[in-house]
C-alpha cells in the first residue's frame, strides 16, 4: 500500500542519491558551492556526509514503505546544519573571499533548513498515518483437519485468545454477542462484538457494535483444501481506533509487523487443531511474541520442576 | 546440570544450566546417555548460521533414558531407552503425513523468523539456532523432547549406545543421500566429503546396489575410513577431480553425485578459496559451495545430484546452466530421520551395518569444547566424537 508520504519519501531518496554521489565524487566543488572552506578536513567531512546520504538513499529507495526511514534524513539534516553553522562561524580566508563564502554558506543553510522542514513533515506525516489509517490484515493457512471441526473451534470465540496474541480474552455474552479485551499494556481496550453472518462449516463474520472505542470487523472462511488436504482457512481483520490515542493503542496491539503477527496467529491455530497445543521452546517459553522473538532467551532449559 | 553452550563464534563452554522440565503435554525429558558432535555443529561454532544466541545449548544427536513424560504421551514410559531424531516433528501435519518430517509444519515456534530467510519454515531442530526453534540441544545431561510419541525410537534389546546413537542423524542422513540417487544395480556414485555422513553415504550406496562408489576429500585418514566402507577415493589436493571422475566412468561422469560437505567447503586453489572465504567473511554470501559446484559439473547427463550437506543461506556462482541444460535432477533435504529409524535399526540388528565404525574419540561431556577443537581442526585423526555425560 503506497501512500503520498511514501511517494514523497522516495523522492527524497533520489535527492539523497544525487547529493551523496556529488559529495563523494566532487567534495571540493560541493564545499565551494555551499560556502565551506577548502581544507582537507572539510573534504573529508563532506565525503563522510556523502556516504551517509547514500545510506539514506538505499533505505528510502530500497524499502517498500520508506516513510519512516525519513527520520534518518531528519537526523542527517541536523548534522548538516551543525556543520554549516561552523562554516558560517569560520572567518578564515581573505576578506573578499570570506564575504562571498559567507553569503554562500548562508544560502546553503537556508536551503538545508527548508529541506529539513520537508523531511520532518514527511516523517511526521507517515508516522501519523500509521496511527489513523485503518489496519486491514489478511492471512491464510491450511489445517489438516475436517472443515466442521475447524469451524466449530473458531465459532467458540472464547478460543481465539489461545492463538491470537493481541487478544487477552473473549467472553461470550449471547448467541451472537461477545465481549473482547485486547492485550495492550498501556491502556484498557475493550469492545463488544456481534456476529453478522455465520454459515456452518463455511463462514463467520463479526464486527464491533456501533459506538465501541475500537472499530473492528473480521471474517474467516473455511474451504476444502485441494486434493483432500484438510481445510483452507482465510482470515481478514480490520481495526481502527477512535481518535489518536486509541489509534496508537491499536497499532501497539498489533505490533510493528501486523501481517506477520496475524500469520503467526494462524500458525498457532493450526498447531492447536492438528496437535492439540501450541509448541513452546526454551527460546521463548512464554510463547512467541514479536518483540520477544527479537529478544529470545538463550536456548537453555527453562528449569524448575514441572 | 552440565551442558555444552555456544558462547560466541569459536567459543564453547560447558556451563551449569537449569534442568529441563515438561512444558508441553506431549514432551518427554530424557537423561542423555550418549551424544555426539556433528559436522553441522561446526557451522554454528564458526558463526555461519544466523540467530544463534550466546548461551544456547548445542547438540542434536543424542539418546538416553526417558525420565519423565507429559500427560499426553502414550507410547513412552520412564525408563525406556530411546534414540531421538534431530528434527522435531508433530506427526499430524501434511508434511509429516507425507513422511517429510524435517519440514514439519508445527514444530518451529519461530517459523516467522525462518520464513524471512527461506520463504517458508522447515521443522524445528534441537540446539540449532533460534530460527529453527530455539530448542535446547542434547549435548547436556538432560534434554526435553517435544512430540515424544512421534520422534524417539525405543531400543528394546541390548544393542550398545554406540551402535544406535547415529540413528539420530548421520546414519539416516547418509542413507537418505544414497536413496535420493535412485540407484540402479551396478551404477557409479560419487560422494563429496569423507566425513562420517559421507562414509555412511558410501556404505548406504552399496547397500542400495551401487557397483562403484567414489569418495572425494583431502584428508588421507578420512579417505581411509571411506575406503574401509568400500569406496574408491580421490584426494582433491592431489588430482583434478573432474578429470579423474571422467577417467573412472568412461568419460560419462558418475550416475549420481552426493554432496556431503555443505556450506564450508574448501577449494584446492588458494585464490578461489580466498575469494569465497572473503565474500563469506563479509557476509556477501553465507555459503562456500565448491563441492556442490563440482558435483553438478561432474554428474553425468540426466543424473541426480543429492545434497545432504548443510547449507545456511545464499551462495553465488551456482552452475544453473549445467544443471538445466544437462537434464540433471537436484534433490535435497534435511533428513526425514523418523521414517528411516525402524528400517535402519533392523539393518543394524541384522548386522548389515555397524555404524560405530565412524567413532574415533570418546570424551566426557565436560570436555566437549576440546572435542569440537579436535573435530574442527581434524587433529589426532578425529573422525567422530561421542560425548558421555
Amino acid at each position: 500500500m503506497s501512500t503520498k508520504s511514501d511517494t514523497l519519501a522516495r523522492a527524497l531518496g533520489w535527492v539523497s542519491l544525487a547529493l551523496g554521489t556529488a559529495q563523494l565524487a566532487a567534495p571540493r566543488m560541493v564545499n565551494r558551492l555551499s560556502g565551506v572552506d577548502d581544507s582537507r578536513l572539510a573534504s573529508t567531512v563532506t565525503r563522510v556526509a556523502g556516504a551517509r546520504e547514500l545510506m539514506h538513499a538505499a533505505a528510502l529507495l530500497g524499502s517498500r514503505r520508506p516513510g519512516p526511514w525519513t527520520w534518518g534524513r531528519v537526523a542527517g539534516d541536523a548534522l548538516d546544519l551543525a556543520v554549516l553553522g561552523r562554516a558560517m562561524a569560520n572567518r578564515s580566508g581573505r576578506s573578499g573571499r570570506y564575504g562571498r563564502r559567507r553569503r554562500r554558506a548562508v544560502a546553503a543553510t537556508a536551503a538545508v533548513t527548508g529541506i529539513t522542514a520537508l523531511d520532518l513533515a514527511t516523517a511526521l506525516y507517515s508516522a501519523g498515518l500509521g496511527v489513523r489509517r485503518p489496519m486491514r490484515l489478511q492471512a491464510s493457512i491450511t489445517v489438516n483437519r475436517p472443515r466442521e471441526e475447524v469451524y466449530a473451534f473458531w465459532r467458540d470465540l472464547e478460543n481465539l485468545p489461545a492463538f491470537m496474541l493481541h487478544l487477552e480474552s473473549v467472553r461470550t455474552t449471547g448467541e451472537r454477542h461477545s465481549r473482547w479485551r485486547a492485550m495492550v499494556p498501556t491502556a484498557d481496550v475493550e469492545w463488544a462484538a456481534e456476529i453478522l453472518d455465520e454459515q456452518a462449516g463455511e463462514l463467520i463474520a463479526w464486527r464491533s457494535v456501533p459506538g465501541s472505542m475500537i472499530k473492528t470487523s473480521g471474517s474467516v472462511t473455511f474451504t476444502e483444501g485441494p486434493a483432500g488436504r484438510g481445510t483452507t482457512v482465510h482470515l481478514t481483520l480490520e481495526y481502527r481506533g477512535r481518535g489518536r490515542a486509541l489509534g496508537a493503542a491499536v497499532a501497539r496491539m498489533l505490533g510493528e509487523y501486523p501481517e506477520q503477527q496475524v500469520r503467526d496467529d494462524l500458525r498457532r491455530f493450526k498447531q492447536i487443531m492438528e496437535t492439540g497445543e501450541v509448541l513452546l521452546s526454551a527460546g521463548s517459553p512464554e510463547g512467541v511474541r514479536l518483540l520477544s522473538r527479537l529478544r529470545q532467551r538463550p536456548a537453555q532449559p527453562v528449569g524448575g520442576r514441572s | 546440570m552440565k551442558a555444552n553452550c555456544w558462547m560466541g563464534r569459536n567459543t564453547l563452554e560447558v556451563l551449569d544450566v537449569p534442568e529441563p522440565r515438561i512444558i508441553n503435554a506431549q514432551d518427554a525429558v530424557v537423561r542423555v546417555t550418549s551424544t555426539a558432535i556433528c559436522g553441522s555443529d561446526l557451522h554454528l561454532v564458526d558463526g555461519y548460521v544466523p540467530t544463534v544466541k550466546k548461551g544456547d545449548v548445542l547438540g542434536h544427536e543424542f539418546m538416553g533414558e526417558v525420565l519423565e513424560v507429559g500427560p499426553e504421551v502414550t507410547k513412552l514410559r520412564p525408563g525406556d531407552r530411546v534414540v531421538v531424531p534431530f528434527p522435531i516433528a508433530c506427526g499430524r501435519c501434511f508434511a509429516c503425513a507425507e513422511g517429510l518430517y524435517s519440514i514439519c509444519e508445527n514444530s518451529n515456534p519461530n517459523a516467522g523468523m525462518a520464513e524471512k530467510l527461506m520463504g517458508h519454515s522447515p521443522a524445528g531442530i534441537f540446539g540449532y539456532s533460534h530460527m529453527l526453534g530455539g530448542f535446547a540441544g542434547g549435548q547436556a545431561e538432560y534434554a526435553r523432547v517435544p512430540f515424544a510419541d512421534v520422534g524417539p525410537i525405543k531400543i528394546e534389546d541390548d544393542l550398545p549406545d554406540e551402535k544406535v546413537l547415529f540413528l539420530s542423524d548421520i546414519l539416516p542422513t547418509g542413507y537418505m543421500g544414497a536413496e535420493m540417487c535412485d540407484i540402479k544395480p551396478g551404477q557409479t556414485i560419487a560422494v563429496w566429503g569423507a566425513g562420517p555422513v559421507g562414509q555412511f553415504a558410501v556404505a548406504s550406496a552399496y547397500l542400495l546396489g551401487a557397483g562403484k562408489v567414489i569418495c572425494i576429500d583431502r584428508y588421507p585418514y578420512r579417505l581411509d575410513y571411506a575406503r574401509r566402507a568400500g569406496a574408491y577415493t580421490l584426494n582433491y589436493a592431489d588430482v583434478d577431480v573432474l578429470e579423474a571422475l571422467r577417467d573412472m566412468t568412461g568419460g560419462r561422469g558418475p550416475d549420481a553425485c552426493i554432496d556431503a560437505v555443505g556450506m564450508e567447503a574448501r577449494h584446492p586453489t588458494p585464490a578461489m578459496y580466498g575469494y569465497d572465504r572473503v565474500k563469506q567473511a563479509v557476509r556477501m554470501e553465507t555459503d562456500r559451495p565448491y563441492a556442490l559446484r563440482e558435483a553438478i559439473l561432474a554428474c553425468r547427463n540426466g543424473g541426480v545430484v543429492a545434497v545432504i550437506g548443510t547449507y545456511g543461506g545464499l551462495l553465488d556462482k551456482f552452475p544453473m546452466g549445467s544443471l538445466m541444460n544437462r537434464s540433471l535432477t537436484l534433490r535435497t533435504g534435511q533428513c526425514h530421520v523418523q521414517r528411516y529409524l525402524r528400517p535402519l535399526l533392523d539393518r543394524i540388528r541384522a548386522g548389515e551395518i555397524d555404524p560405530s565404525f565412524v567413532i574415533s574419540h570418546r570424551l566426557p561431556l565436560s570436555e566437549a569444547p576440546y572435542g569440537f577443537e579436535l573435530f574442527k581442526n581434524k587433529q589426532d585423526d578425529c573422525n567422530k566424537v561421542v560425548l558421555t555425560p
